[in-house]
C-alpha cells in the first residue's frame, strides 16, 4: 500500500505503524516511550503527528496506516505541540547535560534538538527525587526520569524480572523496585536491560559513569565469553579499554538482551593479575623465561618422552572457553605432530 | 541444541528437565518465560524448587538421579494409555519393541517409589505432554553428571521420539550447553575419538583424508584417553607429558585431593593459561595466552551457531594467541603450517575439512553467526535437526535403558545428599567474574539446607557449618532456603574456600567419562 508523509509518496506495508515508516524512511519523529522491543504506549505524546480526515493530533506510535493516508509530521502546530511536550519534560527534571552519561545518545536532547529547543522554559521545576546508588552495576537517578515507562515494560515483559514498577512516592509517581526497595536490596538481578531502554540519563550503568562519552567511543560487536547461550554484545572501546556493553539489538540469539555476566563482567581482561610472560619453574620457582626458551624446553620434553615411550604417553585438554581456531590448533598438534588422540577438554562440566 | 532459541518464542509446550535455566542461561530463561506469558505450558522437573518452577504449570520435585525411572515411568503411561505417536515411531524410528520391553518394568507406581514424584502426577505429565505437539525438551547439567548420564541423555531422546517430537520446529532435545564454546571445542575435535565435525579416527578414510590435508603420516587411528583416564595415568605413568589449556581443573574437578594428586604426578606440565590459578602451580612450564577480546575467531553457541569473536586490545606483556602457540610448537618439531590468523584457520582449514562447516566463511558472518550443518556457501544454515524425521543415520534407534542409582547413596553416617551446580553471579571458578566485580553480589560460598533439616539440626541462616563427605570436609556458611528439599545440600564450586569439589565423588559415566557432581553422600553439622 502507499501512504503520503510530507508530501512524499511512500510504500508500507499492513501493519505498520506511522511512526516505523517515517523512521524507516529517515524521517525523524520525535518518540521516548516508543521502542521497537516494548512497542507502543502512546504514553508521551511525543511522536504526534496530523492526519487528513482524522480530527485532532494522533500519537504516531499507534496509528497503523491504511491505504491512501496522508500524514505531516512537520507543520507548525505538530511542532508546537511537541515541543509542548519535550519542553515539559526537560523542566522538570534535573537535565544538566553537561556530565549526564546519556549527553550525546539522549533521545531527549536528540529531540530538543531536532525541535530547537535551547533550554527547558522553567529549570529545575520539580526535582527532587531520590537518586539511587544502592545497586552495584546500575545507578538511577529518578530527577533525569520523564516516566516514559519503557524501563517498566523492559523488566516486567521483555526480560519478566518483574522488579520496576511506577508507584506512589510522595507526590510523584515514580519508579519503584518491588515494593519501593532501594534497587541493590530488590529482587533486581542486575541484567541492565532497564538500563539500555531507558531513552535518557536516568537509568545508567555505574561502570562507565565519568569514564567515557559516547562518541569518544568506537562500537564493536562480539560474542559474550560466559555461558552457552552465546549473546551477542556491543563492546563500547575508548582506546583499548572497554567502557560499556550493550546487547545487539536484533541480533540472533538475544535480540539485544543480556544477563548481568554479559553486560558488565567485560574487566577481567584487564587485571593486574594476568600472566604476561612465559615461566618456566626452577627448583621449586617460577622465573621469567622467552618464548623461544619455554617452546624449547617443551620440544626437549614432550620429544624425549615420546622417543622413549611412545606418543601416547603424552597428553592435552583443551579449553571450552576459548576460540574455534585455538581448539582445532591444538588437536592439531596433539594428532598431526604428536601423533596421538589424547585430546580432550571439560566437555562435561 | 537440536533446535534454537528463536524457536523458544513459537513454542507450545516445555519440559525442562535438570536446567536452573534462569541462573546458568539468564538470557535463554527470559525467552522461555515470555512464551509463557503467551501461553505456552510449561513443565519443569528438578530437584530443586528453583526459580523456573515459578512459571510452571507441573513441577515434579524429582529426588537426585533418578531420572531413568521418572521418564520410564512417564513413557508407560504414554505406552499403555496409547497417547504416543504412533506414525513418528513406525515411520522414523527403530526398536520400539526393545523400548516398550524396558519401560514396561516402571509403572508409574514403581517410578514413584524411586523419583518420590507421585504415580498421578507422572501420569498427568505424561498426558500433557502428550496433549502438545510439540513440545521443547531443555535441560543442563541435571542430565548428564550423573554416572548414568548417558542413560538419562538417551532417555530424554526415547521421549522425544516416543512424541513425534523430533525434527519440528519448537521440539526436539535440548541441552544448554554450559560454557560459551564447549560445543565449539566438541565440534573442533578436542575429544580422543574423532576430527573436527566427527569425522571417526578409527575412519581409515578419515585418516587418509587428514594426513593429506595436514601434510603428515602416522596419524594414530587408536581411540584417545578421555581426561578422567588421562589423570589416572599421571599417576601410572602411562602419562608422562601434560599439557593443560585455559582449565582449572585442579578447582573444577571432583574430588580436589585426588585431582591434585594427580597433578602433583606429572613428570612434565604445560600449562596454558590468562590467570596464574590452583593448576598453574603444578606446571613446569607456563604460558601467557591472550584472553577474550584479544584475539579475532569464533564461538559456536548452543544452537550451534558459529558467532564471531573480535580483538580490541593487544595481549599483555608477551602473552599470544593460543592458536600462535600451538603453531610455534609444531615448528619446533619441524611442521610448517600455513595459516596465521584465526580466519585463515577457520576458512583454509576448518570449513575445508569438514562438511558440516563447508559453507561457514568469515565475509558470512559479519553479522548474525550460520548454525551448522551448513554445507555449502549457498546455504543458509540449519535451524532445527532431522527436519522431516530423518535423522542422521537413517532412523532414529530407541535404546532400551534401567535405572541405576548414584555411585554414593545416602546412608547412616553420610545421610544427606549432595548437589552441586551454578549461580547467576559467578561463574565456575571466578577466575574472570572474581576480577570483574561480581564478588560484592555474591562473595562466598554457602551450603544451601532445607528449612526442615536446619530446624531439626539447630541451624540458622548464615552460620557457619562442616560439610563433610569420604573425601573431604570444608567449613562454610549455611544459607536455609525453601529452594531445597529435606535431606539435600546443594553448592558450588566458584571459591577454592568452601569448594563443593573437596567433597564430589570422582565417578564418571562409564562411555561418557561425566563425572558424578550431581550426587554424592555428605553429612552437615555445626
Ligand atoms: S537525560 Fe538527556 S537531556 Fe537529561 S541531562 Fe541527560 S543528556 Fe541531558
Ligand atoms: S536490571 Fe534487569 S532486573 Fe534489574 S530492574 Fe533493570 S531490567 Fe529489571
Ligand atoms: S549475556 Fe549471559 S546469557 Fe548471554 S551468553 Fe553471556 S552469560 Fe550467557
Amino acid at each position: 500500500m502507499k501512504v503520503t508523509i510530507n508530501g512524499r509518496l511512500i510504500e508500507a506495508k499492513e501493519g505498520q505503524t506511522i511512526l516505523q515508516v517515517a523512521l524507516a524512511n529517515g524521517m525523524y519523529i520525535p518518540h521516548l516511550c516508543y521502542h521497537d522491543k516494548v512497542g507502543a504506549a502512546g504514553k508521551c505524546r511525543a511522536c504526534v503527528v496530523e492526519v487528513e480526515g482524522m480530527r485532532g493530533l494522533q500519537t504516531s506510535c499507534s496509528v497503523q496506516l491504511r491505504d491512501g493516508m496522508v500524514i505531516n509530521t512537520d507543520s507548525e502546530t505538530v511542532k508546537n505541540a511537541q515541543k509542548l511536550v519535550i519542553d515539559l519534560m526537560l523542566s522538570s527534571g534535573k537535565h544538566d547535560c553537561l556530565s549526564c552519561e546519556q549527553n550525546g545518545n539522549c533521545e531527549l536532547q536528540d529531540a530538543a534538538y531536532f525541535l530547537g529547543i535551547e533550554r527547558a522554559s522553567v529549570q529545575y521545576g520539580d526535582i527532587n527525587r531520590e537518586t539511587d546508588e544502592s545497586s552495584e552495576f546500575v545507578y538511577v537517578e529518578r530527577d533525569k526520569c520523564i516516566s516514559c515507562g519503557r524501563c517498566v515494560e523492559a523488566c516486567n515483559n521483555v526480560v519478566v524480572n518483574e522488579v520496576i514498577n511506577f508507584g506512589n512516592r510522595g507526590h510523584h509517581t515514580e519508579i519503584v523496585f518491588d515494593t519501593d526497595l532501594p534497587m541493590g536490596q530488590s529482587t533486581c538481578v542486575q541484567c541492565g536491560e532497564c538500563s539500555q531502554l531507558c531513552p535518557v540519563g536516568a537509568i545508567v550503568d555505574k561502570k562507565n559513569k565519568g569514564v567515557a562519552r559516547y562518541w569518544e567511543t568506537q562500537k564493536v560487536r562480539t560474542t559474550c565469553p560466559y555461558c552457552g547461550v552465546g549473546c551477542q554484545l556491543e563492546l563500547h572501546v575508548k582506546g583499548e579499554q572497554i567502557v560499556k556493553v550493550t546487547g545487539v539489538e536484533d541480533a540472533e540469539p538475544n535480540k539485544g538482551r543480556l544477563c548481568v555476566k554479559g553486560r558488565y563482567g567485560y574487566d577481567f581482561i584487564y587485571s593486574k593479575d594476568r600472566l604476561t610472560t612465559p615461566l618456566i619453574k626452577e627448583n621449586g620457582q617460577f622465573r621469567e623465561a622467552s618464548w623461544e626458551e619455554a617452546l624449547g624446553l617443551i620440544r626437549e620434553k614432550f620429544g624425549k618422552i615420546i622417543e622413549e615411550s611412545g606418543p601416547d604417553a603424552v597428553a592435552g585438554v583443551s579449553c571450552a572457553r576459548s576460540i574455534n581456531e585455538d581448539s582445532y590448533s591444538m588437536q592439531k598438534l596433539f594428532r598431526s605432530v604428536f601423533k596421538t588422540n589424547n585430546i580432550d577438554h571439560c566437555a562435561r562440566t | 541444541m537440536t533446535n534454537s532459541f528463536s524457536e523458544f518464542k513459537n513454542a507450545k509446550c516445555f519440559f525442562c528437565i535438570g536446567t536452573n535455566m534462569t541462573e546458568a542461561h539468564p538470557v535463554a530463561a527470559t525467552f522461555l518465560k515470555n512464551a509463557v506469558r503467551n501461553g505456552a505450558t510449561l513443565i519443569v522437573a528438578d530437584p530443586r524448587k528453583q526459580p523456573l518452577t515459578k512459571y510452571a504449570k507441573l513441577f515434579a520435585q524429582i529426588k537426585v538421579g533418578t531420572d531413568v525411572a521418572f521418564l520410564n515411568g512417564i513413557m508407560y503411561v504414554l505406552i499403555i494409555e496409547d497417547l504416543y505417536d504412533k506414525e513418528f515411531v513406525e515411520n522414523n524410528c527403530v526398536d520400539f519393541d526393545k523400548l516398550k520391553e524396558s519401560v514396561m518394568k516402571y509403572p508409574p507406581e514403581k517410578a514413584a517409589g524411586i523419583c518420590k514424584v507421585s504415580a498421578e502426577k507422572i501420569t498427568e505429565i505424561a498426558r500433557t505432554l502428550a496433549s502438545f505437539k510439540p513440545v521443547m525438551l531443555c535441560y543442563t547439567l541435571g542430565i548428564t553428571e550423573h554416572t548414568c548420564g548417558k542413560n538419562n541423555v538417551m532417555s530424554t531422546a526415547n521421549l522425544q521420539m516416543l512424541l513425534g517430537n523430533m525434527g519440528k520446529e519448537s521440539g526436539g532435545v535440548n541441552p544448554l550447553r554450559g560454557q560459551n564454546n564447549v560445543q565449539g571445542a566438541c565440534d573442533m575435535a578436542a575429544l580422543p575419538n574423532v576430527y573436527h565435525g566427527y569425522q571417526k579416527v578409527t575412519d581409515p578414510a578419515m585418516k587418509e583424508k587428514f594426513e593429506k590435508a595436514w601434510g603428515v603420516t602416522g596419524l594414530s587411528d587408536k581411540v584417545g584417553l578421555m581426561m578422567p583416564d588421562m589423570m589416572e595415568g599421571l599417576v601410572s605413568k602411562k602419562v608422562r607429558g601434560f599439557w593443560i589449556f585455559g582449565e582449572n581443573l585442579a578447582n573444577s574437578e571432583p574430588d580436589i585431593s585426588h585431582v591434585e594428586h594427580c597433578l602433583a604426578s606429572a613428570e612434565f606440565m604445560v600449562v596454558q593459561d590468562i590467570f596464574p590459578n590452583e593448576t598453574t602451580k603444578f606446571a613446569d612450564v607456563i604460558l601467557p595466552s591472550a584472553a577474550w577480546s584479544e584475539d579475532n575467531g569464533t564461538f559456536t553457541n548452543s544452537e550451534r551457531r558459529i558467532n564471531r569473536v573480535r580483538k580490541i586490545k593487544t595481549p599483555p606483556g608477551i602473552a599470544k594467541p593460543n592458536w600462535w602457540i600451538f603453531k610455534e610448537t609444531a615448528k619446533h618439531f619441524g611442521h610448517e603450517w600455513p595459516s596465521n590468523s584465526g580466519q585463515e584457520i577457520w576458512d583454509n582449514e576448518i570449513s575445508v575439512l569438514a562438511p558440516a562447516y563447508g559453507g561457514v566463511k568469515y565475509h558470512r558472518i559479519e553479522n548474525d553467526g550460520l548454525q551448522w550443518p551448513c554445507p555449502t556457501i549457498e546455504h543458509p544454515g540449519t535451524k532445527y535437526l532431522y527436519k522431516d524425521g530423518k535423522f542422521s543415520h537413517g532412523k532414529g534407534i530407541f535404546k532400551s535403558v534401567e535405572w541405576t542409582p548414584p555411585a554414593e547413596v545416602e546412608d547412616k553416617d553420610f545421610p544427606f545428599v549432595l548437589s552441586t551446580g551454578r549461580r547467576l553471579y559467578q561463574y565456575h571458578t571466578r577466575t574472570q567474574t572474581g576480577r570483574a566485580g561480581m564478588d560484592a553480589l555474591y562473595k562466598e560460598e554457602t551450603a544451601d539446607i532445607s528449612i526442615a533439616d536446619a530446624d531439626r539440626l539447630g541451624i540458622k541462616h548464615g552460620e557457619k557449618v562442616y560439610v563433610e563427605s569420604r573425601r573431604g570436609k570444608v567449613n562454610v556458611t549455611a544459607r536455609v532456603t525453601e529452594e531445597v528439599p529435606a535431606g539435600m545440600v546443594w553448592m558450588t564450586f566458584h571459591y577454592r574456600e568452601g569448594n563443593a569439589n573437596w567433597l564430589t565423588n570422582a565417578v564418571f559415566d562409564p562411555e561418557t567419562k561425566t563425572a558424578e557432581y550431581k550426587a554424592c553422600a555428605v553429612n552437615v553439622y555445626k
